[in-house]
């Protein structure tokens, strides 16, 4: 065998901004046989630094910080995770990073500006997410939208180093797939602008809806809607569910090895996109005029949707109809005549 | 000699912390406890219908995010006065002790035991097999935990859907029944997690270590077997972790999982000292803002407590409130400082180990919280193989909620980092008022109007700090034995 030159791993910096934590929990429950961290330094990603699992602290993480942001200590992916809070009154004072007497935003820009690639981890990160509920007292913002706004923190002609603008790993959580598949594609050389949507999500997930590999597919083909929280019916109609107008594959790739939220047994209340956190409506309820949901599905004429709707609820099965209303199958499939043909 | 230190960041703790340390002749004189973030959620509460609470309060927390679910579940459920069926409350416990298990492992995997395998340890007769073993992130123990716990996580991914940030947690139970078979794949799952535990992390039966009643016995077994706990036994031993970071004699418990008449670990107050243990009374819970950059006068209680940040917030010589110094409240109890966590429901719950280790110190410390944490472990998936055999597949899992008009009401429940309450008002038809008490609210508050520290502020005091120490360790030891979650703390 020749020599080979394996190519310099990425180097990895992490930063938590406002959020949860829980894109990162999330990620830690990744797949993979010897944990998501041996994952990536296996795929060519060497973790420099996480807050939540790396091993230095205070100074030693300030002075590792300060090189960074002033291109002492150079890195290739930045990932962000949490809302960018410019309050009060633009002042970033909301929230300071620890020790450093400085607000998060000033060190997430100069942090940005030194980076090949920038990720926004999470919903927060991406467009300001649960933060920016209510009256946004904090100023919430994400990377580089604010809401559906385009700017953000970064501004929208906010470019990394590799030309790529912020890259929006956007749910609430994220899956942790949509950030090992990103941080993959980008070590392998194969996540180009193309391949971002208009959100500036990854289209690998993104250009799917919940509503693609439903487990209740068959109680939305004859509206057969649950009526109340463990029904196994449909939530479209009734429970606030958003699956067949959300964008990603939940439903494709099983969270937690099993499930999804539908799955689960609750409405898909489209956290992958912005502005999720202020429908508009109670998030369990489904808002309609004249008895009509409000938001049909992607792609799908309204005429249509109401026309198909009346004809297959007068054409549901019995089977169908009184298994949506129960929390476990009451009717069992009848079985064919023969094999089926 | 003195001198003032400000550490921060905390890394391997959920969230922003700073503490403020006055060192004189080598030791803490006193320490400040910062949580220099603000996010606002119950402000964000105030008007929303009252089940929309379950989509936001999951959100402040990823780590406690079904025990964020499960105090609102239980305060609506208050408010309505609906109870569950038996399904239902079986699989809010299941999920609930899935997340705290988790929780538990991650914190002494990930958070907690890296700091042994620190180059400052070198000289010490453990370290190479610590360092090997627990080393951040490329530990061994890390390619071990991260999977087991990634199966174990299924238990969620049946029973609530996916974690963190489930809606399946509803005040009359869940939205997700299991099948018959789905019940033997639960009990398949505890059965791999029970060997992950009972081989790495224990090296016994988990009913043995639960057995374990005096800190002799604890010793004895630990110098008997080589895993992960009897390496943090030796460890502990050796740096002497019993002596480290004692807070105050007042311990608290919500109790865990059932209703506080047959839960699992009791509900109660517990004073180190005091044979008697004192029944909890939520009435008694009152949040002091006088260290706060909030609005507010004399101390309330939660039901009618408010959150509104002072324009001078975040700033040391903020013009409104110059003493403030954190945006985490003060909560007391009957106007007394309170420790919450594992050790503190096993104290409560009496548990012969957890009350011997706080005797045989004379309080709290950072070896006793460990200890806790991972008793509990044993005791608690015995407990949900129970659970899952007690599921009735096709009875009902969930009770059909309505919403008052006009009512209050009180969710306590225990985070694996301790109590946590969640107390609302319903007016009209939606939430005038929401207030939250994390668990290291209480463990990690700021000085109350008496100038009395918090728990942890007085846990820091004493402590060494070496002369060219910038975040000294035994600091770093003593916060991390709490298992804190600053971003539930500044909700």
């Amino acid at each position: 065998m020749g020599a080979t030159t394996a190519a310099a791993p990425l180097r990895l910096l992490w930063f938590q901004a406002s959020g949860c934590g829980g894109c990162t929990q999330s990620l830690l429950g990744a797949e993979s046989r010897a944990g998501v961290f041996a994952q990536l330094a296996a795929s060519g990603i060497e973790l420099v630094f996480h807050p939540a699992v790396s091993e230095a602290s205070g100074d030693e993480f300030l002075a590792l910080l300060a090189d960074a942001a002033a291109g002492r200590r150079p890195f290739d992916i930045l990932c962000v995770e949490g809302a960018l809070l410019r309050g009060p009154q633009g002042s970033g004072r909301f929230h300071l990073l620890s020790g450093s007497g400085r607000p998060v935003i000033d060190w997430v820009r100069e942090l940005a500006a030194q980076a090949r690639y920038v990720l926004a981890i999470g919903t927060c990160t991406a467009f300001g997410g649960i933060n920016a509920a209510g009256d946004n007292v904090t100023e919430a913002c994400g990377l580089q939208f604010d809401g559906e706004a385009p700017g953000g923190l970064l501004g929208e002609r906010f470019r990394a180093a590799s030309g790529l603008p912020v890259i929006n790993v956007a749910g609430c959580p994220t899956h942790p797939g949509w950030v090992v598949d990103t941080l993959l594609s980008i070590a392998a050389g194969a996540l180009g602008a193309d391949d971002l949507d208009a959100w500036q999500r990854p289209r690998f997930y993104a250009e799917q809806l919940v509503h693609h590999g439903c487990a209740k597919n068959e109680f939305y083909e004859f509206k057969a809607s649950a009526q109340k929280h463990s029904d196994l019916g449909c939530l479209m109609e009734n429970m606030g569910c958003k699956g067949t107008q959300a964008h990603a594959d939940c439903n494709l790739r099983a969270w937690n090895g099993v499930g999804s939220c539908i799955r689960g047994g609750f409405a898909c209340i489209a956290c992958t996109e912005p502005g999720f956190e202020e429908p508009g409506h109670p998030f369990m309820e489904t808002p309609k005029v004249a008895g009509i949901p409000i938001g049909l599905p992607i792609d799908m004429p309204k005429a249509w949707f109401v026309a198909l709707a009346a004809l297959s609820k007068s054409a549901t099965p019995k089977r169908v109809r009184e298994n949506s209303r129960a929390d476990h199958p009451v009717v069992a499939p009848a079985l064919g005549k023969g094999r089926p043909k | 000699m003195s001198r003032r230190l400000t550490v921060g960041p905390f890394n391997r703790v959920e969230g922003d912390l700073e503490v403020t340390l006055d060192v004189e002749d080598g030791r803490v004189a006193a320490a400040r406890v910062n949580s220099p973030l603000y996010r606002g959620f119950e402000q964000m509460l105030v008007g929303k219908h009252p089940l929309d609470a379950l989509v936001v309060v999951p959100r402040i927390c990823g780590i406690c995010s079904v025990a964020q679910s499960a105090a609102a579940a239980a305060a609506l459920a208050d408010a309505s006065g609906l109870a569950m069926p038996d399904n239902g409350r079986l699989a809010h416990k299941l999920i609930l002790a899935g997340e705290n298990l988790a929780d538990h492992l991650t914190h002494f995997y990930l958070f907690f035991m890296p700091d042994f395998a620190r180059a400052q340890y070198a000289g010490r007769p453990w370290h190479a097999a610590v360092e090997r073993r627990f080393r951040a992130t490329t530990g061994e123990a890390v390619r071990e935990l991260l999977p087991a716990r990634a199966d174990f996580l299924r238990l969620i991914g049946y029973l609530a859907g996916k974690w963190p940030h489930s809606l399946a947690l509803q005040p009359g139970g869940t939205t997700r029944a299991v099948t018959p078979t789905e019940k033997v794949r639960l009990l398949a799952v505890l059965r791999d997690f029970r060997a992950f535990l009972e081989g790495p992390l224990f090296g016994d039966a988990l009913e043995n270590v639960a057995a374990l009643a005096t800190p002799d016995a604890l010793r004895a077994w630990g110098t008997a077997r080589s895993s992960d706990f009897a390496a943090f036994l030796a460890v502990a031993a050796d740096l002497r972790l019993d002596m480290l970071g004692r807070a105050g004699d007042l311990f608290l418990s919500h109790g865990a999982y059932g209703r506080s008449a047959d839960c699992l670990f009791a509900r109660g107050v517990w004073e180190q000292g005091i044979a008697q243990l004192a029944p909890f009374d939520a009435a008694l819970v009152a949040e002091d803002v006088s260290h706060a950059w909030l609005a507010g006068g004399a101390p309330l209680p939660p039901l009618h407590g408010e959150t509104q940040p002072l324009a001078g917030g975040g700033l040391n010589d903020c013009a409104e409130k110059p003493a403030a110094y954190s945006w985490c409240k003060a909560p007391r109890y009957e106007g007394r400082v309170a420790e919450t966590g594992a050790l503190a429901r096993q104290a409560v719950d009496g548990h012969p180990l957890a009350r011997a280790l706080l005797a045989e110190a004379g309080g709290g410390n950072v070896e006793a919280r460990v200890v806790a944490r991972l008793l509990e472990v044993a005791r608690l998936l015995p407990a949900m193989e129970e659970w899952v055999r007690a599921l009735a597949p096709g009875a009902p899992f969930c009770a059909q909620w309505t919403l008052p008009d006009e009512a209050q009401g009180v969710g306590l429940v225990e985070a694996a980092r301790g109590a946590l309450g969640h107390w609302l008002r319903i007016e009209r038809g939606r939430i005038a008022g929401y207030q939250i008490v994390a668990p290291t609210t209480w463990n990690f508050s700021p000085r109350d109007a008496a100038g009395t520290p918090g728990a942890l502020e007085q846990a820091l005091v004493g402590l060494p700090v070496g002369a060219d120490e910038k975040t000294p360790l035994a600091v770093q030891h003593v916060v991390r034995s709490f298992d804190p979650c600053m971003v539930c703390t500044v909700h």
